[in-house]
This record gives C-alpha cells, sequence and structure tokens, in this order.
C-alpha cells in the first residue's frame, strides 16, 4: 500500500475540493498476514448489468483498508470477543448456552455465513442468520429472541460470519428461494422517495463515482456486519439498506421485514464468489 | 462571474415587479425535449441565492453529483453527473428551467432527482426522517428557487 502518496492526494483533496475520479484501487486484501481473500472477480451469471463484482474494501481509503487487514486492529473484533461470551453463556428456561449444542463456532459455524440467507424447509420461510439464531434461543434455550439488529445480534452475526471469512459467498437462489429471490431484485430496481433513486442508481451506474464526499461502491454485503468508524459499532445490512433507502427522502423499512429478508437474499447473491469478510471496518 | 452586480440586478428586477403568478408543479408547460419557456414565477432569479441553494446539503445539493469550478469553495463536488461549467453555453435558459425542475423529461430515466414535482413517487418520505410523508408533499425547490438556480447557470459561461 502506498500510504504517504496518497495522504499527500487525500491533503490537496481537502484543499482544492476536487474529487478524483476514484474506481476501485488495486490493493490486495490477505487477513492476519495469512488468508488471501478474493475481493474482485467475474459477476455471476444471473447479474445482467455488471461484469467484475468488487467487495467495498476497494472503495475505502487506505488507513481504513489497513484496519480490516489485522484483527487487533479491527475493532469489529471486539464485538465478535464479546458475543463469544455470550455464546458460552446459558440463557433461558432450557439453561442452555450456544455451545451446548455447537461446540467451538470455529468448526461448527465454518460456512453458515457463506450460504444464509436460505430457505428453511421446516419454517417454510427464508431465513437469515439472524432469524436461525432467534429460532435456536426460542425453541431450544427457552430464551427471547434479540432484537432485529440490535447491538447483541448483530455482535453474534459477526462472530458467525467471522468464521467464514476467506469462503466465497454462495447463496442459492433457485427452488423455494426463486421467489424471494426476484423480490429482492425488484426491490433493488425501485426508484424510491422523493429523490427516486434506486439501489442500482447509486450501487450499479456509479459505482467508483464519488457522491459527494462519499466514494460509491458496489453496496456488496460479503462484508458484513461492519463495523463504521462513524458510529464504532457493527451494523447489520438492514441497517444498511434502511440507512440508504431514507437517503433517498424515502420511507423506509424496517431492519428484519419481509421486504429487507429478500433484498439480503438478493444483495448477498450479487456477490456470489467474493470472500466473506464480515467484520469489515468502512468508514 | 460578477454574482454581486448580478444580485444587485435581480433584486432592482424583483422589487420593480408586480404580484407574481406562480405556476404549480402540476402546471407546469414542458415542451416536447423538456424546456419550459416561461418563468415559474414572472420575477427575475437571483444568481447568488441560486449559488447557496446549489451547495446547501438540504437544498439543491447539486454538487454532491456536479463538480461546478465556480462554486469550488463548497468541499466534494461529485462525479455522478457531468460537469456543469459551461452549462450556460450550451443549453437555453428554458432548457435549464426544465433540466432543474425535471431532468427526467430531458434525460429519460436520469439519475438526477425532478426538483419542482410533488407526485407520482414510490414509498415518498418525510424529508431525511425514513418516516413517511404527511400531507400534500413540497417540491424540493419552490418556484423562485428554480429560477434562483437558473439565472446561476447561465451565468456558467464558456470565456
Ligand atoms: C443516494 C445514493 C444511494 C442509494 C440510492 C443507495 N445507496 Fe447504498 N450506499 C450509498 C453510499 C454513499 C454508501 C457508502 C459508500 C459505499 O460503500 O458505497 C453506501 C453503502 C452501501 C452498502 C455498504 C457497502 C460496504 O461495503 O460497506 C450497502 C450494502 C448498500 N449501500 C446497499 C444499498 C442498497 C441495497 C440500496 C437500495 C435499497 C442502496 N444501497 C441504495 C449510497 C446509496
Ligand atoms: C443524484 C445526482 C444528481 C443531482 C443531485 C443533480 N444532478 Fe444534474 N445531472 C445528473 C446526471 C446523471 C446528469 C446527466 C443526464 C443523464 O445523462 O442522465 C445531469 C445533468 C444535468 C444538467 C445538464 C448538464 C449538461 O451540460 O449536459 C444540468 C444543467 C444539471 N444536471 C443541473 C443540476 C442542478 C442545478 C442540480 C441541483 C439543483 C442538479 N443537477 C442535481 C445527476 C444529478
Amino acid at each position: 500500500m502506498k500510504f504517504k502518496a496518497l495522504t499527500a492526494a487525500a491533503a490537496l483533496l481537502a484543499v482544492s475540493g476536487t474529487a478524483f475520479a476514484g474506481g476501485p484501487d488495486d490493493d490486495t486484501l490477505v487477513l492476519n498476514g495469512e488468508i488471501e481473500m478474493v475481493t474482485k472477480t467475474a459477476a455471476p451469471e444471473h447479474m445482467e448489468n455488471i461484469d467484475e463484482i468488487i467487495s467495498g474494501w476497494h472503495f475505502r481509503t487506505d488507513e481504513t483498508q489497513a484496519l480490516q487487514m489485522d484483527d487487533f486492529e479491527n475493532q469489529g473484533m471486539i464485538f465478535v470477543d464479546q458475543a463469544m461470551e455470550v455464546w458460552n453463556t446459558a440463557e433461558g428456561s432450557e439453561g442452555k448456552s450456544c455451545a451446548d449444542c455447537h461446540g467451538d463456532p470455529a468448526d461448527s459455524m465454518a460456512g453458515v455465513a457463506a450460504s444464509y440467507p436460505k430457505f428453511d424447509a421446516d419454517a417454510g420461510e427464508m431465513q437469515t442468520v439472524q432469524m436461525q439464531v432467534n429460532d435456536c434461543r426460542e425453541e431450544n434455550m427457552g430464551a427471547e429472541p434479540w432484537k432485529y439488529d440490535s447491538g447483541t445480534a448483530v455482535n453474534m452475526d459477526a462472530l458467525i460470519a467471522s468464521h467464514s471469512r476467506g469462503m466465497p459467498v454462495n447463496v442459492a437462489i433457485d427452488g423455494d428461494a426463486a421467489p424471494y429471490w426476484e423480490k429482492g431484485k425488484e426491490i433493488y430496481y425501485t426508484r424510491y422517495g422523493i429523490l427516486e433513486l434506486s439501489c442500482a442508481s447509486c450501487h450499479e451506474q456509479n459505482y467508483g463515482n464519488y457522491i459527494r464526499a462519499d466514494h460509491l461502491s458496489q453496496g456488496q454485503i460479503n462484508g458484513f456486519p461492519t463495523y463504521r468508524l462513524k458510529n464504532a459499532k457493527l451494523n447489520g445490512s438492514h441497517s444498511r439498506f434502511k440507512g440508504c433507502i431514507r437517503d433517498t427522502r424515502a420511507e423506509t423499512f424496517s431492519a428484519g421485514s419481509d421486504e429487507f429478508i429478500a433484498l439480503e437474499l438478493y444483495v448477498k447473491s450479487r456477490g456470489n464468489g467474493l470472500s466473506i469478510e464480515g467484520p469489515s471496518v468502512r468508514n | 462571474m460578477r454574482l454581486t452586480t448580478l444580485a444587485v440586478a435581480a433584486t432592482l428586477l424583483t422589487a420593480g415587479s408586480a404580484i407574481a403568478e406562480i405556476v404549480a408543479p402540476g402546471d407546469v408547460d414542458y415542451d416536447e425535449y423538456g424546456a419550459i419557456a416561461a418563468s415559474l414565477t414572472g420575477q427575475a432569479g437571483d444568481a447568488a441565492s441560486g449559488a447557496m441553494i446549489m451547495t446547501n446539503r438540504g437544498k439543491g445539493n447539486c454538487v454532491a453529483c456536479h463538480d461546478v469550478t465556480a462554486l469550488k469553495d463548497a468541499p466534494f463536488h461529485g462525479e455522478v453527473g457531468p460537469s456543469l461549467d459551461g452549462t450556460g453555453s450550451r443549453w437555453s435558459e428554458a432548457e435549464l428551467r426544465g433540466l432543474v425542475a425535471n431532468a427526467k423529461k430531458t434525460f429519460d430515466g436520469t439519475v438526477m432527482p425532478a426538483f419542482y414535482k410533488t407526485d407520482g413517487f414510490t414509498r415518498p418520505g418525510d424529508g431525511y426522517t425514513g418516516k413517511a410523508a404527511q400531507g400534500e408533499i413540497e417540491p424540493i425547490l419552490s418556484a423562485q428557487e428554480i429560477e434562483d438556480v437558473v439565472a446561476f447557470l447561465m451565468t456558467l459561461t464558456d470565456e
């Protein structure tokens, strides 16, 4: 990475107020000096307007990128540690912890984040990781479900994601998943709000461009949950969707809504082939 | 640019004109290319006010998407739309009025928001709260603000 050169460019940027045509950079994401991540790859067949899919990591500054390359720098990992305590704590009427059924998450949770959201045949519905966790809490532990995208829920989401890091996103979109995927796709291309902007307006037609101070990425969710420097906590994908729709001066959907579950599946499928990075670091 | 001179001229004009007829968003007459021939207010636009509207986040926020050399004092010009340098030479006043009021009439399907429109939205919100819009929807810019922005754009000529 070229810290010095970039800092100089950034200083110039601040002075003159000029945005420079960004595009993704060419850096390589290696986690903890060990795991090489796939951050750019050929788009899956179901993508119509994009040839190459690119992780949001490539659109951040070198400084922000560096924070995600080392678990000791990644403040998202502090929340993963907190979730690990919760993992080992017995709760609810059954007096069980996650660990009682699932042992070490490094083994039992590997690959989970890569394949969710997933259709659950027993429940007859599309399930996100947070929904599955709540099912375990209610049915196996006799414990209260966590509020969608609340701190505890997102931290657990991140613990689970962290054990899939480096594995390719691979969500199923056919069979029972198909109607959810279609619905998510429709939402992705709907121009919401008084500004009449769709996800595609910003993340498909304009990724790489600056919109005011923000460098637009493809809006991928392979890096979720995300630790944001802006609010110093982990953020779930539904909360991000909510913020983006709000910024079109629209009435948003809520975290955990049917709309956002479908949208999560659709957006995740646009990243099929990218490595899971959660918890990633963003500004 | 001679913002000060222009602003003074605009003020004089405003003071001198009769009570204005404001054209409501639903009554605007766009021609087949998306231009609006007549002023929306009957009052001249104030270019200095237009410049402020273009950089104000809660108003036009035009620099979020467009680079404008004359507005460089406001940081962070976007790249989503083309640079607006020279627009006053490229477009007529009527065309610019149409572009700012509803660019979709000029560029089919453009991502540029319509600033003088009050219906036909999907899930319109109450500002940036994420909640549903309450009551009647106001256009993002008022008729006079549109005129002010157009007046400023007309000053962006190729020297
Ligand atoms: C008005 C422009 C705009 C619209 C419309 C928009 N976004 Fe975003 N989005 C942004 C900006 C700016 C960011 C922050 C920079 C970035 O990561 O692209 C962002 C970030 C994201 C991220 C985080 C990416 C990462 O790597 O951290 C996701 C995911 C996302 N958007 C999804 C969506 C979805 C899904 C929709 C539609 C429901 C949407 N966005 C609509 C502007 C927009
Ligand atoms: C969300 C992005 C966005 C915002 C905000 C925006 N524009 Fe645009 N604008 C565009 C795009 C994109 C185009 C190019 C048209 C196209 O091909 O879609 C455009 C085109 C234009 C043009 C024609 C430029 C040329 O020379 O061809 C003018 C003039 C213009 N915009 C003025 C404005 C003004 C004034 C504002 C604010 C009141 C504004 N725009 C806000 C995206 C935006």
